[in-house]
């Protein structure tokens, strides 16, 4: 085990972990951040996906030991319950979920995208969000609320 | 307005209690459920199914549980309506069979349906034991006693007034109900009227659902986030091909994985157990293993497969319609047709795949399953661990969808035989290979079809036959883990269903039947099979209305006036398919449509199905490329008849996602496998 050093939603946390752990398993097991699921392992279903350097990374591709000092954020990051990021109380307000195991993905892709893109066409959602599976079949909500998110008409 | 704040509070005064507070108190559930203790609670006592707490708020006791279908949501507004509380002061707490009454699993799409009643009728009768506190109390009868969000008060006296969390908070009602039959079937307090359903205010209404907000914030505990003190982390090996067992086992290929804590073999079974999740993954996935040759063999393709359904003699036959001599009529009509339509295997596809916690010790289990059953899931556990049910508990936390899978939680048997192995909790959750290559699967079917039609272009006869593979994992089969131990299934599992085969309309001459094949099962293999989302129907209800939408075509009718002569009678059908067409602005003609220039061909199809309770139909605007053969379907319009809506947008939703889900599966999924199993793994 070695001890790694981890910038995630604004706090400095060391872990004790196997440099090859998938920062995944880091952030659940060891930082109890449960908003990043285990989806397919394989980076085909985005549900692990967190945000490094503005981008929307599947963190279960990604070695904890590659992370370094960039700055993670998880789904926590971004709001809770009391105090919700604009972009979750989207997905609330067009009730764009159903189990939502793949929730977290969406938001964090979506907050990716409107980052660098803050009126994205319906064209360069469905684009950005190709990569993030849903099996309830939530998608045409899921688009509404991207659009809600980004302040255009649903 | 203040003169009257300053009245209700010197009243308040004056009866030395409390009418709002928030979160002075611990919730219902947490007071009770120490009321219970490795006892079984007893659905004669409302307590079992009803708590108030001092502040007010109610807790719903049910088995039934949340698989992302918004059931909690609406259960919640049925017991709401009863009791005239809040939404917002109802809690619902699911799933643990310490403390909830076997409602049978969550499944068939009919919670509402079955559940509803149930917790109807409980709310109900707990309504009825708070007026009769409150007429005691305030010294009027009942029938003057009127109730507002939880505070019953005298009528045209409004000052007279008690809360229910005054009357009962934190204590048990103590009060027994009428309660006969069991599971779905249970009635309950059958002896309590309930509301009217037209003085609904909260049933019907569209509200948000509860479950969302902590999704999209990470705060929900699904099963895949439940940490339990010193807990370990195992994986299953599994074999590489069909029906095998370990030979011998190196168990230095693991050496040099840091933190593994033991290698786990029960017959066929293999694990491995590690201190971190990582360690576990790693060790399963290093781990030298001979395996010995496998003694069952799958058909090797769809061909082999098709033709094993056709010819294999089936061990039950499942009949849904016997009306009249079809075949006699079949050969005196005038013109004759004959379809055979094949489905193939097609996966639950959860985004998360299975996970479950168990803490074995001695003769006794807690298990915490994302399980649809969770009574179902002690039954097996307790099997599997040769112990009484009594001594299994099983949580409930929800998984990633379901769709059918959690019907059978092969996870939770996992986690049970890993951590009666190393004395402590163990958590296991399959790969996406181990999910999609040993997840029972939707079966494989085929349809044969025949339907005759006379001079005047009628229906005279049809024969609808299902050859289906059946559920080899069920409620009344083993699953996987037992099945590795050697506890095997004493049936050939269970049918696959038989509605959808047209016994919607009204043919003078029809035979409807299903025939359930036996799937080998001698041995646990890969290709097992489940309950998939309205198991079966999708494939018969696809056979029947391409059958009828060909027919319709041939004799040049419209489709859906072609289907209107056969819901004669039958006026949800008739209604549910009219409204289908108006909201698709359905154009009166027979199909197809004429030549289309240019590389593009537009068409519509109409189907329609009728599921236990429920109607549905369907308009769909679809577009082919002529070169391609691409499908896309641009547009679908469907009308749905449920019964009672309680959560409109919470029906919305479903019908929606049902949509996509079902175009998804007539179009595009298939499992794919060999002679050795599943190759679908990611």
């Amino acid at each position: 085990m070695a001890q790694i050093s981890l910038r995630v939603n604004g706090k400095t946390q060391t872990v004790a972990a196997e440099p090859d752990t998938p920062l995944l398993y880091v952030l659940r097991d060891d930082l109890q951040l449960n908003g990043p699921k285990f989806g397919c392992g394989l980076g085909q279903c985005g549900s692990c996906t967190v945000i490094i350097d503005g981008n929307a990374i599947r963190s279960c591709q990604m070695e904890v030991k590659a992370v370094g000092s960039r700055a993670v954020t998880t789904l926590e990051g971004l709001g809770n319950v009391k105090k919700m990021h604009p972009i979750q109380k989207a997905f609330v307000d067009e009730q764009a979920l159903q189990c939502g195991y793949c929730i977290n993905g969406m938001i964090m892709a979506t907050k990716a995208l409107l980052d660098k893109n803050p009126k994205p066409t319906d064209a360069q959602i469905k684009e950005a969000l190709a990569g993030n599976l849903c099996r309830c079949g939530t998608h045409t909500r899921i688009l509404r609320a991207v659009k809600r998110a980004s302040g255009q008409k649903v | 307005m203040k003169t009257i704040e300053l009245s209700r509070r010197q009243f308040l005064k004056g009866t030395g209690a409390l009418i709002v507070s928030f979160n002075l108190f611990p919730p219902a559930s947490d007071l009770f459920a120490q009321a219970t203790p490795g006892g079984e609670p007893d659905p004669t006592q409302l307590d079992s199914w009803i708590a108030v707490s001092q502040d007010g708020a109610v807790t719903v006791f049910t088995s039934k549980v949340e698989l992302g279908t918004g059931i909690e949501t609406a259960l919640a507004q049925i017991a709401a309506e009863e009791l005239s509380v809040q939404l917002s002061k109802i809690k619902v707490d699911m799933g643990d069979t310490s403390k909830t009454i076997d409602q049978a699993t969550t499944s068939g799409s009919r919670t509402i349906e079955r559940a509803g009643p149930q917790v109807r009728q409980a709310a109900a009768a707990a309504r009825k034991e708070l007026l009769r506190l409150a007429s005691e109390k305030l010294g009027a009868p009942a029938n003057q006693l009127t109730v507002r969000e939880g505070v019953v008060s005298v009528t045209g006296n409004p000052y007279k007034r008690v809360s229910y969390g005054q009357l009962i908070g934190g204590k048990r009602f103590n009060v027994a109900i009428q309660a006969e039959g069991k599971g779905n079937d249970l009635k309950l307090a059958q002896d309590v009227k309930a509301k009217d359903p037209k003085d609904y205010q909260i049933v019907g209404k569209p509200v948000p659902r509860f479950d969302l907000p902590p999704k999209t914030t990470g705060e929900l505990v699904y099963i895949q986030d439940v940490r339990i003190p010193s807990m370990l982390h195992g994986r299953v090996v599994r074999p590489p091909v069909i029906n095998t067992a370990p030979v011998s086992i190196d168990e230095n290929s693991i050496k040099q994985i840091p933190s593994i804590v033991k290698i786990v073999r029960e017959e066929k079974f293999l694990g491995v157990v590690g201190k971190t999740e990582w360690a576990a993954i790693q060790a399963a996935q290093t781990l030298k293993v001979t395996w010995d040759k496998p003694v069952t063999k799958l058909p090797a393709n769809t061909d082999e497969l098709y033709a094993y359904l056709r010819n294999t003699k089936s061990f039950t036959t499942l009949k849904g319609v016997d009306k009249g001599n079809p075949t006699t009529a079949l050969t005196k009509a005038k013109k004759q047709y004959e379809a055979t339509f094949r489905w193939p295997f097609q996966m639950h596809g959860m985004i998360g795949p299975s996970c479950a916690v168990a803490d074995v010790r001695g003769d006794k289990a807690t298990i915490w399953s994302g399980c649809q059953g969770p009574f179902r899931t002690r039954a097996s556990v307790a099997g599997l661990l040769k112990i009484p049910e009594t001594n299994v508990r099983v949580i409930y936390h929800e998984a990633s969808g379901s769709y059918g899978r959690m019907s059978n939680d092969d996870g939770a048997e996992d986690a049970a035989l890993l951590s009666r192995a190393v004395g402590a909790p163990v958590r296991v959750q399959w790969s996406r290979q181990d999910e999609h290559g040993w997840e029972p699967k939707g079966p494989a079917q085929t349809q044969v079809l025949k339907a005759g039609v006379d001079d005047e272009g009628k229906i005279v006869a049809w024969e609808f036959t299902d050859y289906s593979l059946p559920w080899t994992v069920s409620s009344i089969t083993t699953l996987l883990a037992s099945e590795q131990i050697g506890i095997k299934s004493k049936t050939p599992g269970s049918g696959n269903g038989n509605q959808g085969g047209g016994e919607i309309y009204a043919f003078e001459n029809s035979k409807i039947i299903a025939e359930e094949v036996p799937w080998l099962q001698s041995e646990p293999f890969p290709l097992r099979t489940s309950n998939l989302r309205a198991p079966g129907q999708l494939s018969r209800c696809f056979a029947s209305e391409t059958l009828l939408n060909e027919i319709a075509a041939d004799l040049g009718v419209d489709p859906v006036e072609f289907r209107l002569r056969y819901l004669t009678g039958d006026k949800r059908g008739t209604e549910i398919l009219k409204a289908a067409a108006d909201k698709a602005r359905w154009q009166k003609r027979s199909s197809p449509a004429g030549n289309s220039s240019g590389t593009t061909a537009t068409g519509r199809g109409v189907a329609m199905t009728r599921r236990t309770g429920g109607y549905a139909a369907a308009v769909a605007d679809v577009e082919v490329n002529k070169s391609t053969g691409k499908v896309a379907v641009r547009r679908v319009t469907l009308a749905h008849d449920c019964g009672l809506i309680v959560n409109p947008d919470g029906v919305k939703n479903q019908v929606e996602g049902n949509i996509i889900q079902g175009v998804s599966r007539a179009l595009l999924e298939e499992v794919a496998f060999d002679g050795h199993g599943v190759t679908s793994l990611d």
